[in-house]
């Protein structure tokens, strides 16, 4: 087994039909690191961790999963990971206790010993009480909860996790989080997947973002923070037509804009000489702007800046529902 | 969650691995979980389990008392249709089982199957065994109910043993050909169409009225379809009447489908998991 890292992936390519989904993906996680792989919905995300858990293979390209070919040594891979996808993958017709329990038997472990590791699961996920009653009459956060608990009664080395929160109302999410957050503590290695810039903001050690098939950056949050700006320049207009002059001379800079709420922002390095350079640049007749303020960059500006489009928030959830029968 | 959260011990003692990994031994025991799990489900699934345990002892009724009069068998129609009426159930019972393989297919839990590397012929497998329990279950059933209203057969224990084989070889085919459409099939309410076909096949046979008396045209099919020597079988053990060769051909037929359809579920789980 490699040491340092436990994915690695160079050059992957799959298509289904005439539809390419990945057109060359390169990746690489380190042992004990989070990392996020962040894009829209059909960025390619579920391929890619498709492909990394076996369950696919790609028309090009190797990948290595705790130090195994994903092709060639598809069993030992499939014996060092997890996967938890985007659909609950449970028996509604099970109680907690015998999902968990029938997932310790497939991964291996006795009766006696899946029967444990059922009981602590079920205990350190706060379901000890849910636990005997079947998964039907489970709250959507209670069975993301489940779900996360079965992917570790194999104790992996390396933990798939896609969309792991998509679908999810806020408390919920924030309960994941948690407990991914716990995971990370622990030593494994994490790789998920999200639309929700948030959640890789807060969850991962490193982050890639995925666009049309190709991972166009790579990099810490804050060094991809870094690679667009280091700071924002927020300003807040006086009316319509100030909206539009300021627009018209920052041009291609304008990092955002608002005009409903008349606030338009632009890349600086937060030095004053900088700040008040365009200040003046931008309202020469100092008329135009009514407030400014200097953020450092989020990831919200990393991605337009990548992608050329604003990043799905979390508050988008009504539109994917259909996502995700289960989210409550 | 716990007050640090499940990072705390999640990592606990490593379960001792099996010493040698065994593959076959792997398949065997996953096989037995799964069907463990096949049958908790079938067990709490209490309309499908209603449908398969009331519906043969209603159609068996619905034969022996409204049409039974009207039929002409040389014998009490009780006594003629109960082996058509087990098979039939047989038949309707198993073919629930494409309804249960697309219910996997269709939500997440195979990649979770998958990702643990368990092999499509064990989670088949489990589908199959579960099927040919609730199945055998729903057959005492019939008999029973049978016997309440004057079926009287006359088979010795062996005769018995021979008929519980046959029908369980049945089972098992029609079990695992109805998970291979199952995997077909995009939805499982496309998968319950399955039950319909296999439903319908003891019809043209010899099961519920003599072939002599169903239009010649039809008698080729009806004498040489997989179920005819199934029913004769059964008919003639029960019933300790010669059986000639019937046995046998029920066999043949019941191994040449488990066997296509064990290999067509092989390439089909493949294409369809890939």
């Amino acid at each position: 087994m490699s040491g340092r890292l436990m994915v690695e992936a160079s050059g992957l390519e799959k298509s289904y039909g005439a539809v390419r989904v990945l057109s060359g993906v390169d990746l690489q996680v380190e042992r004990g690191h989070v990392l996020a792989l962040l894009g829209p919905n059909g960025a390619g995300k579920t391929t890619t961790v498709r492909i990394l858990a076996t369950l696919a293979r790609a028309d090009a390209g190797v990948a290595r999963v705790a130090g195994f070919d994903v092709v060639t040594e598809r069993r030992h891979v499939r014996r060092s990971i997890s996967l938890t996808g985007q659909y609950a993958a449970l028996d509604e017709l099970q109680t907690g206790q015998e999902n968990l329990y029938m997932m310790g038997r497939l991964a291996g472990l006795s009766g006696a010993q899946a029967r444990r590791r059922a009981g602590e699961l079920l205990a350190q996920f706060d379901l000890a009480e849910a636990g005997r009653r079947t998964v039907a009459t489970w709250s959507g956060g209670m069975r993301r909860r489940l779900d996360l608990a079965a992917s570790l009664v194999g104790q992996p080395s390396v933990i798939f996790l896609d969309e792991p929160t998509t679908g999810l109302d806020l408390r919920s999410r924030q309960a994941v989080w948690q407990v991914v957050a716990g995971l990370a503590t622990s030593g494994v290695t994490i790789f998920l997947t999200t639309q929700y810039l948030e959640e890789a903001d807060r969850l991962a050690d490193r982050i890639a973002v995925l666009d049309g098939g190709r991972v166009v950056a790579d990099g810490t949050s804050e060094a991809l923070k870094g690679q667009v700006a280091g700071q924002r320049l927020d300003l807040e207009l006086a009316d319509a037509n100030a909206f539009d002059e300021v627009a018209r001379r920052l041009g291609g800079r304008a990092v955002q804009g608002d005009p409903g709420r008349l606030t338009i922002g632009v890349a600086t390095d937060g030095s004053a000489a900088h700040v008040r350079a365009l200040l003046d640049e931008v309202d020469p007749a100092r008329r135009a702007v009514e407030r400014f303020a200097v953020h450092s960059a989020t990831l919200d500006d990393v991605f337009l800046a990548l992608t050329g489009r604003p990043a799905d928030r979390p508050s988008t959830d009504d539109n994917e529902s259909e996502k995700e029968p289960a989210g409550v | 969650m716990s007050d640090n959260g499940p990072a705390g011990s999640w990592i606990g003692p490593a379960p001792t691995a099996v010493a040698t990994y065994n593959p076959i031994l792997a398949a065997l025991t996953d096989a037995v979980t799964m069907s463990g799990r096949s049958l908790r489900m079938a067990r709490r699934n209490v309309d499908v389990l209603l449908t398969s345990l009331l519906l043969p002892v209603l159609i068996m009724l619905l034969f022996v008392y409204l049409f039974g009069g009207a039929i002409e068998t040389g014998t009490r129609y009780v006594t003629y249709v109960v082996p058509g009426v087990v098979l039939l159930s047989a038949g309707f019972g198993a073919a629930t089982t494409a309804v249960s393989v697309t219910t996997d297919l269709t939500g997440g839990i195979i990649d979770r199957f998958r990702s643990l590397d368990v092999t499509g012929a064990s989670v088949l497998a489990g589908h199959v065994a579960a099927s040919v329990v609730r199945n055998i279950a729903s057959t005492v059933l019939v008999f029973a109910v049978a016997y309440a209203i004057g079926f009287r057969p006359s088979a010795g224990p062996l005769d018995w043993l021979a008929v519980a084989g046959i029908l369980v070889m049945f089972i098992v085919a029609i079990s695992w050909l109805s998970a291979a459409f199952g995997l077909l099939a995009r939805s499982p309410e496309a998968a319950g169409g399955f039950s319909f076909l296999v439903m319908f096949l003891p019809y043209p046979s010899s099961a519920f009225v003599p072939v002599e008396t169903m239009p010649g045209w039809l008698h080729g099919f009806a004498n040489n379809q997989p179920v005819t020597p199934v029913i004769e079988t059964l008919r003639g053990l029960l019933l300790d009447t010669p059986v000639g060769a019937s046995p046998w051909k029920a066999l043949a037929w019941s191994l040449a489908i488990l066997v296509a359809a064990v290999a067509a579920s092989g390439v089909l789980f493949r294409r369809r998991t890939a």
